[in-house]
C-alpha cells in the first residue's frame, strides 16, 4: 500500500547508498536488523489519517517530503557558543549534531566506575553484543520507528550498573544544525538501569535555526529492579521542524519511573511513550506540558501496559493552546487479566487560549482484571474570567493576569520536574513564550 | 478633599437596569456605609466602581480625584488608588499569595514613578502587614484564596488592602460568612488603615459590621436609588426597623 505522496523508493535508494558506504560490514548482526527494518518500512509506508493511531494527526507534510537520513560521513560542526543556551547547569552533557555524536562537544568525565556513557556508534564497533539486545525490543511498530532502526548509526548509549547513585544529572543533547538540504536527524538511545541504581537524564531537543528537517529519535529505557529514573524530555526544535519522538520504557520489580515531557517547538509533533510493567510493585508516572502556537499540532501517545499484579501508573498531561493551534492526547492503559490491584490514574487538561485552538483527546482504558482502581479525566477550558478580574483588581494588566494565570496551569507539570536548573530554565521558555504571544496577538 | 462624585449613575446587566440614579460624594477621611436589602443593588454598584465589564453604564458620571472613572480599565483604576475587597474572593489555584501582591504592588509603584521593591524589601514589607489582620504567615506561601476558609479570605482581601495602601476602598459584604472573633479582627484592621487621605465605601447588609467600623454617612440603597441618607444612628434604626419603612420616604432626602 503505498500512496503517490509517500517517498517510499527515495528512503529505499537513501538505504542502498547507506549500504554501500559501510564497505563490506554488511554482514553483520546489526546491519540484518537494519535490512529488515527497511523491508517492514517498505512494506508498510507511512501512516495516513484513516489509521486510528494517527486521525487527528496529518504527516502528509512529513511524508511528501525527501529527507536525507544523516550518517557518519555528513557530520556538520557546531561551536560551543552554539551549544551554550540549551546546556542545563550542573548536568554532563552528551551532545549530538544531527544526531551523530559530537566527543569535542560532550562532557563525559568523572562517572563512578562500571557506569559506561558514550555514543551508539561507538559500542556498536567494539561491543554489539550491549546494544544489540535493546533494539526493537518493544513498542509499537510504526514507519517512523521502523526509518529509525533501518539507518540506526549513532545515539547516546547510557548503562549504570547495580547499586550506582548518580549525583548530577545527564543532559543528552540533541542539536539540529542548519543545513541547506533537507535531513533526518534519527538517534536512538539506549537507556539502562541496572539493578538499585537511580539517577536523571534529561533529553533536549532543539535546533540552531529555523530551518525545516525530521527529528526521529527513539528512546530505549530498562530499568532494573529497584532502580529509580527520572527523564525529562525538553523540545524546542525549529518551529518548522517535525518531530516524532518515541520512547520505550520496560520496568522491573519495585522499579520507579518518572517522565516529563515539555514540548514547546516543532511544527507536527508527536511524542510516543511506551511503558510496560513486567514485574510487581513498579510505579510509573507520566507527564506532559504542551505549548502550542500558531497553526503547531502537538500529539502525545501514551501506552500503559499492566502486564502484571500490583503496579501503578500515573498520567498528568496538560496543553495550552493559542492561535490556530491543535492538541492531540491519546492515553491507552492496558490492565491484564492477572493485573490485580493495579493501580492507574490519567488527567489530562487542556487550556484554550483562542477560538481557533483545538483539542482531540481520547482515554483509553482497557481492563481485563477486576479488582483494580482505575481512573481517568479530561477537561478542556478557557482562562477564568472571575480569576482574571481578580488580578485586574488589584491593579496587574490584562496580558500579566492571562500570563500569570497560564503559568499557573502550567506550574503544575513543570514542579514535577526534579532538577532545578532545568525547571527554571522550562520556567523561563514558557514564560517568553507567552510574552511574544502578546506580541503576535498585538 | 473630594475623592469621588457618582452623579445620577444607571447601571444594568443584560438589559436589566440595576442602578437607577446614585447620587454620592465621598471625601477624603470618610467612611461610608451603604445599606440595603438584597437585590437592591449594593454589589452592583461596587462592581460598577472597580471596572466589571458584566455591568454596562447606561445613563450618569463618576468623577474620581476629578478624573472620569469609568473611561479607566480595572487596573488603571487600582493603580490609581482604588480597592474592591471582594464579596467572594476568587481562588486562584497555583498562584501564590505573596508572589501575586508582589507583581500588584510593584504595577502600582511603577505607575507612580516609584522603584520596584526587591524580594528581601518585600518579605520585609508583607511581614509587617500580615500583623495588621492577624495573619499567619504560611497563608504568604499558599496559592491564592484556595482551600482558605470564608473569614481566612476575607482577612486575605483586608491584608491585600493593607499592602496596596488604596485611597479609596469599597468592602463588598466583608462581613458575609464573619464570626465574631474574626469580624473584629478585619474590621480592627479596616480601622487601622483609615487615615485622613483615604475612605472606605462599607458595602453591607447588616448593621453588625458597622459596631466595628464606625460610618461617618449611612445611606440606604433600594431598587437601584439611594432613598435616604444619614448618620451613624440610621443603621441602628435600621437594625431595630427593618428596611420596609426607609421606602416610604423615599426621595426626601438624598
Amino acid at each position: 500500500m503505498q500512496l503517490t505522496d509517500q517517498h517510499i523508493p527515495w528512503y529505499q535508494s537513501r538505504f542502498e547508498a547507506f549500504e554501500q558506504g559501510l564497505n563490506g560490514t554488511t554482514s553483520t548482526s546489526m546491519h540484518a536488523i537494519r535490512r529488515k527494518a527497511m523491508q517492514r518500512f517498505v512494506d508498510l509506508g507511512f501512516p495516513t489519517a484513516h489509521q486510528e493511531e494517527w486521525r487527528f494527526t496529518n504527516i502528509v507534510p512529513i511524508t511528501q517530503k525527501e529527507f536525507q537520513p544523516i550518517v557518519r560521513s555528513e557530520i556538520k560542526s557546531a561551536t560551543k557558543i552554539d551549544i551554550q543556551p540549551h546546556l542545563v547547569e550542573h548536568a554532563h552533557h552528551l551532545v549530538f549534531l544531527d544526531g551523530v555524536y559530537s566527543p569535542e562537544l560532550s562532557d563525559i568525565s568523572s562517572f563512578p566506575a562500571g557506569t559506561k556513557v558514550g555514543s551508539v556508534a561507538e559500542q556498536l564497533k567494539s561491543h554489539p553484543e550491549l546494544i544489540l539486545p535493546y533494539i526493537n525490543t518493544m513498542g509499537e511498530e510504526n514507519a517512523f520507528t521502523l526509518l529509525n532502526t533501518a539507518f540506526l548509526w549513532d545515539g547516546a548509549f547510557l548503562s549504570v550498573p547495580k547499586g550506582v547513585l548518580l549525583e548530577s544529572p545527564i543532559q543528552l543533547l540533541f542539536l539540529a544544525t542548519d543545513r541547506a538540504q533537507l535531513f533526518a536527524a534519527q538517534p536512538r538511545n539506549i537507556v539502562i538501569a541496572g539493578k538499585a541504581s537511580q539517577f536523571k537524564i534529561i533529553e533536549t531537543y532543539a535546533g540552531l535555526a529555523e530551518n525545516t528537517y525530521l527529528s526521529n529519535a527513539v528512546t530505549e529505557v530498562v530499568l532494573g529492579d529497584h532502580s529509580i529514573v527520572e527523564h525529562d524530555k525538553m523540545q524546542k526544535e525549529s518551529m518548522n521542524a517535525f518531530h516524532i519522538g518515541t520512547t520505550h520504557v520496560q520496568m522491573s520489580a519495585a522499579s520507579q519511573y518518572t517522565s516529563n515531557v515539555i514540548s514547546l517547538g516543532g511544527f507536527i509533533v508527536r511524542n510516543n511513550i511506551t511503558a510496560r510493567f513486567e514485574a510487581e510493585g513498579a510505579e510509573c508516572i507520566l507527564n506532559g506540558l504542551s505549548l502550542g502556537r500558531d497553526t503547531q499540532l502537538i500529539d502525545n501517545h501514551t501506552v500503559i501496559d499492566h502486564a502484571v499484579p500490583h503496579c501503578s501508573s500515573h498520567e498528568l498531561y496538560k496543553s495550552i493552546l493559542g492561535g490556530a493551534s491543535k492538541g492531540v492526547f491519546n492515553g491507552k492503559v492496558f490492565v491484564r487479566k492477572d493485573a490485580q490491584k493495579t493501580d492507574a490514574k490519567q488527567t489530562n487538561k487542556t487550556l484554550l487560549l483562542s477560538d481557533d485552538a483545538t483539542m482531540h483527546t481520547k482515554p483509553q482504558l482497557e481492563i481485563f482484571a477486576d479488582d483494580v482502581k482505575c481512573t481517568h479525566g479530561a477537561t478542556i477550558g478557557q482562562l477564568d474570567e472571575e480569576q482574571i478580574f481578580y488580578l485586574r483588581s488589584r491593579g496587574i494588566n490584562l496580558d500579566a493576569a492571562r500570563d500569570i494565570l497560564t503559568s499557573a496551569f502550567a506550574n503544575d507539570v513543570i514542579n514535577r520536574i526534579s532538577i532545578d536548573p532545568l525547571r527554571r530554565m522550562v520556567e523561563h521558555m514558557i514564560l517568553d513564550r507567552l510574552k511574544k504571544n502578546h506580541k503576535t496577538s498585538a | 478633599m473630594k475623592l469621588l462624585e457618582i452623579n445620577n449613575l444607571h447601571a444594568s446587566v443584560n438589559g436589566n437596569e440595576i442602578l437607577r440614579g446614585i447620587n454620592l460624594t465621598v471625601n477624603a477621611g470618610e467612611v461610608h456605609a451603604i445599606m440595603g436589602p438584597n437585590g437592591s443593588g449594593k454589589s452592583t454598584l461596587a462592581g460598577v466602581l472597580a471596572g466589571r465589564d458584566a455591568y454596562t453604564v447606561t445613563d450618569g458620571q463618576v468623577f474620581y480625584q476629578g478624573k472620569n472613572l469609568l473611561e479607566l480599565n480595572p487596573e488603571e483604576r487600582a493603580r490609581e488608588g482604588l480597592f474592591l475587597a471582594f464579596q467572594y474572593p476568587v481562588e486562584i489555584p497555583g498562584v501564590n499569595n505573596s508572589y501575586f501582591l508582589k507583581e500588584a504592588l510593584n504595577a502600582l509603584r511603577k505607575h507612580k514613578g516609584l522603584d520596584q521593591l526587591d524580594a528581601i524589601d518585600f518579605l520585609a514589607l508583607i511581614k509587617q502587614k500580615v500583623k495588621i489582620v492577624e495573619m499567619d504567615e504560611s497563608f504568604l506561601n499558599r496559592p491564592v484564596n484556595e482551600g482558605f476558609s470564608g473569614g481566612e479570605k476575607k482577612r486575605n482581601e483586608i491584608f491585600h488592602m493593607a499592602v496596596l495602601e488604596p485611597l479609596l476602598s469599597i468592602l463588598d459584604e466583608t462581613d458575609s460568612g464573619l464570626d465574631i472573633d474574626a469580624l473584629r479582627t478585619v474590621s480592627d484592621g479596616v480601622n487601622k488603615l483609615r487615615s485622613e487621605d483615604n475612605a472606605t465605601i462599607v458595602v453591607t447588609h447588616y448593621q453588625r459590621l458597622l459596631n466595628y467600623i464606625v460610618p461617618d454617612f449611612v445611606h440606604v440603597m433600594k431598587d437601584g436609588r439611594l432613598v435616604k441618607s444619614g448618620g451613624k444612628e440610621l443603621a441602628l434604626e435600621l437594625e431595630d426597623r427593618g428596611y420596609d419603612w426607609v421606602h416610604e420616604e423615599a426621595g426626601q432626602t438624598v
